[in-house]
């Protein structure tokens, strides 16, 4: 035991930690700020009187009494983003392309998990679970469904990326759209031929539909907070991925490796690192990360369908950019970044516009900001701007 | 000779080398198709097959008179994918076939719509199964006739229903389609009407992640959640409700009408203040000549008939008697299409098994049933049997 504490680094499980404790709550406090602020100068406004005679609510009591929910729902999309964004960001960080087909492979991820709790439940063995047995199923599914896409992604690479390892960057990307569409119509013809429709719907089981709910008394306004158990289940998971794979990238050789082959590929490989071993694992590990992210959004709401990995896929990449691609540390910044911003807009734009523009136009605005960012950082908030590499 | 070369072309035909142009031209068989267009993949495929099982049960049943008079009539299945771009893909690909005399189609008003426009133009008779957004057959066509209610009233129904349920707020959603959006629309204003405060009118393509927009809904805590469109999106909203604490009711539209609800919704559905839909399509088993049509359906499906199973059935019916109307004029020729387009709707009380049609001037039928149907049970097996609470008859607005 002793003898594999020293071999543990404790200070790189600790860092990821207090990172995330620190986007998280520094996010949220920066864009509850905001809010509040706004909810204050427009309360007296067309704006709050509209919501009192609507709600018999005052902008400002509206706006708080919604905050601690609405910060929850947006930190659990968030970590949902990060976790594929992570996918995004360390394939870029070491050949220097995107991947766009990691949206597929959280989507076979998805399929994959689902199929085994369908064919689990087919069984008979979910409906009548234990709670422990239900977590255990379900960790079991995680566990397929990243081993799939792991899979998924490593074959990927050895097929479509590596024949067009030394061709310009522009041509794997576009292999790469190619693989996104192929393995679409693949989820499709597979799921079509073997259940006879592509649209599948998570078993319900377990108590992960259960709700904790806890109320607030701040002075005359009533907090109400609820989180369901998956909402939970999906944070901690993420959190659990996203600390291992820090710890992993951080703090062991491969890690080394990793980074050493991100910085400079040739020169690492001229130091013993055998190149194309650190990039099969790279897809593998941003697989395997992909592949749970896909079940715990397939648990979290309900139903997928073939292209579901589009918009999840888009926005986590969307992450990677606005943290600064390359920089694994942006991707979890910008995952939380997003996830917070989409949530705030959806649930407040409706309000403040005075139902003009509702919580459709969630996406408009955390693009828009997105913009606003890359005008004045382009390297992304975190990128260095580093110039054009060898 | 002539007798000869006759019957070579009849083994070509035969051998597959020629299609339904020489076929008639040189075989006995005057060939004749009759296309449906329904969702047979996809979200909406639950039902939409079954459109077109429907269609082809009633071609089997009721084809005998068309071949009495020596016609051989197709089922030519189409799938719309649900989506307006690959229905009117389609709809160029039937009107192309001058052997297409009639289509049995559409589940989707927003595939409907411009579908027929195309069909519109090549003069192509239309029977719709299940389209109800009024545009449907206010433009006022020859060729688009539908068999079923439409969404002016629908919306007024639910709206009614409302009411009388005690219903004081609502929050009304819908999924930007023609279809949904519409019925919405006459909802909320219906709703208005009934001094229904609506606390919220808003459109969403999202399928997964509702919290953003339930923020605002349960924070307001209206009596009801409205949605116009489709079960796959409803369901998925209404259990993210129920699962942020929402107590109130759910209600929907026909587009609701479908298993995946329960499989989707569950045990949240029945939960709270419950979860009712209006439609223009009950059950089968509630109309009164379906008996025979749902034992034979299970018999050659080995399935019971989803929602609008039987309105496939009927308007396949129509299409045929419109043709062999059409023909019996045509001295047991092949008609054209114009004349089975004026043939069905000169149909004065077509007996059917959903009902006795007869279309009025722009191709509603003259009476259509409206039904608000209350979801019991979770276990989608079940969705037949849920109860209908209230069953209206009305005529279609002018």
């Amino acid at each position: 035991m002793k003898q594999f504490l020293r071999y543990l680094n404790v200070k790189e499980l600790v860092r990821p930690i207090g990172q995330m404790l620190a986007f998280s709550l520094g996010s949220a406090a920066v864009m509850s700020a905001i809010i509040l602020i706004l909810a204050l100068v427009l309360d007296k406004t067309a704006v709050g009187t509209a919501l009192v005679n609507k709600l018999n609510v005052s902008l400002f009591s509206y706006t708080l009494s919604n905050l601690p929910q609405v910060v929850i729902d947006g930190l659990t999309i968030g970590f949902v983003y990060a976790a594929i964004a992570l996918g995004y960001t360390m394939v870029y960080g070491v050949l220097q392309f995107i991947n766009f087909a990691h949206s597929e492979i959280f989507a076979v991820g998805a399929f994959v998990g689902v199929e085994v709790l369908i064919f689990l439940q087919t069984l008979g063995v979910l409906s009548g679970a234990s709670v422990f047995m239900a977590y255990a199923y379900l960790s079991l599914a995680i566990l397929l469904a990243m081993l799939a896409a792991g899979g998924l992604a490593v074959t990927v690479e050895k097929i479509a990326y590596r024949p067009l390892r030394n061709a310009p960057r522009l041509v794997p990307l576009t292999a790469a759209i190619g693989v996104s569409f192929l393995l679409q119509d693949l989820i499709r013809l597979v799921e079509g031929l073997t259940t006879g429709q592509f649209n599948r719907i998570i078993p319900t089981f377990g108590n992960f539909d259960d709700r904790i709910t806890g109320k607030l008394t701040l002075g005359a306004t009533k907090l109400f907070i609820g989180i369901s158990v998956k909402s939970i289940i999906v944070i901690v998971a993420a959190v659990l991925m996203l600390i291992a794979l820090n710890y992993l990238v951080n703090a062991t050789k491969v890690g080394k490796a990793i980074r050493a082959v991100s910085q400079d590929m040739r020169t690492a490989s001229l130091m013993g690192i055998n190149v194309n071993r650190i990039i099969s694992i790279t897809f593998l590990v941003g697989g395997l990360l992909g592949g749970a992210a896909g079940l715990l959004y397939a648990l979290k709401f309900t139903r997928i369908d073939p292209f579901i990995g589009f918009f999840p896929g888009i926005k986590a990449f969307t992450a990677a950019v606005l943290g600064g691609i390359g920089n694994m540390t942006g991707a979890l910044l910008g995952g939380i970044i997003l996830g917070l911003l989409e949530t705030f807009a959806g649930s407040y734009l409706g309000v403040f516009t005075m139902g003009a523009a509702g919580s459709e136009y969630k996406d408009i605005f955390a693009f828009s900001i997105l913009i606003l960012v890359l005008i004045f950082r382009p390297q992304g908030l975190m990128g260095k701007n580093v110039g054009q590499k060898a | 000779m002539l007798k000869r070369r006759n019957s070579l072309f009849s083994m070509m035909v035969a051998a597959g080398l020629s299609l339904a142009m020489i076929g008639s031209a040189g075989a006995a068989d005057k060939v004749v198709k009759v296309a449906t267009q329904s969702p047979l993949s996809g979200d909406q495929s639950v039902v939409g097959v079954d459109i077109k099982r429907g269609a082809e049960l009633a071609l089997e049943q009721l084809g005998a008179p068309l071949a009495a008079m020596g016609f051989k009539v197709e089922l030519a299945p189409f799938d719309d994918q649900a989506n307006p771009d690959a229905g009117v893909a389609n709809a160029k690909r039937i009107v192309s076939d001058p052997a297409v005399l009639a289509v049995v189609g559409h589940y989707n008003s927003g595939v409907q719509i411009p579908s027929s426009e195309v069909y519109h133009t090549s003069g192509l008779v239309n029977v719709s199964p299940a389209n109800t957004n009024p545009k449907v057959t206010t433009r006022g066509y020859l060729e688009v006739n539908r068999i079923v209610g439409r969404d002016d009233v629908q919306g007024v129904v639910g709206a009614d229903f409302a009411a009388a349920k005690g219903v004081k707020t609502a929050f009304v959603v819908h999924d930007k389609s023609a279809y949904g959006q519409g019925i919405a629309e006459f909802f909320k204003k219906r709703a208005e009407e009934n001094k229904i405060k609506v606390l919220g009118f808003e459109g969403t393509e999202e399928k997964a992640n509702f919290d953003a927009l339930l923020s605002p809904i349960v924070a307001g805590n209206p009596d009801l959640i409205y949605f116009g469109g489709m079960a796959f999106q409803a369901a998925v909203l209404f259990k993210q409700a129920r699962e942020r604490g929402y107590e109130g009711m759910f209600l929907s539209d026909d587009g609701f009408d479908s298993p995946d609800a329960a499989k989707i919704g569950g045990k949240t559905l029945i939960a709270g203040a419950g979860t009712y839909y209006s439609t223009v399509s009950g059950p089968a088993s509630v109309y009164p000549g379906t008996a025979k049509f749902i034992t034979d359906f299970k018999a050659k499906y080995n399935a019971d008939p989803q929602p609008f199973a039987a309105q496939g059935y009927d308007s396949m019916g129509i299409s045929l008697k419109a043709i062999e109307m059409a023909a019996a004029a045509n001295k047991n020729e092949v008609p054209t299409r114009e004349a089975v387009a004026k043939a069905v709707r000169a149909l004065k009380a077509y007996k059917g098994i959903t009902g006795t049609y007869t279309f009025n001037d722009i191709g509603d039928p003259e009476k259509a049933l409206y039904f608000v149907i209350q979801v019991k049970s979770a276990d989608p097996a079940a969705w037949a049997s849920n109860p209908i609470v209230q069953t209206l008859e009305i005529a279609p607005p002018k």
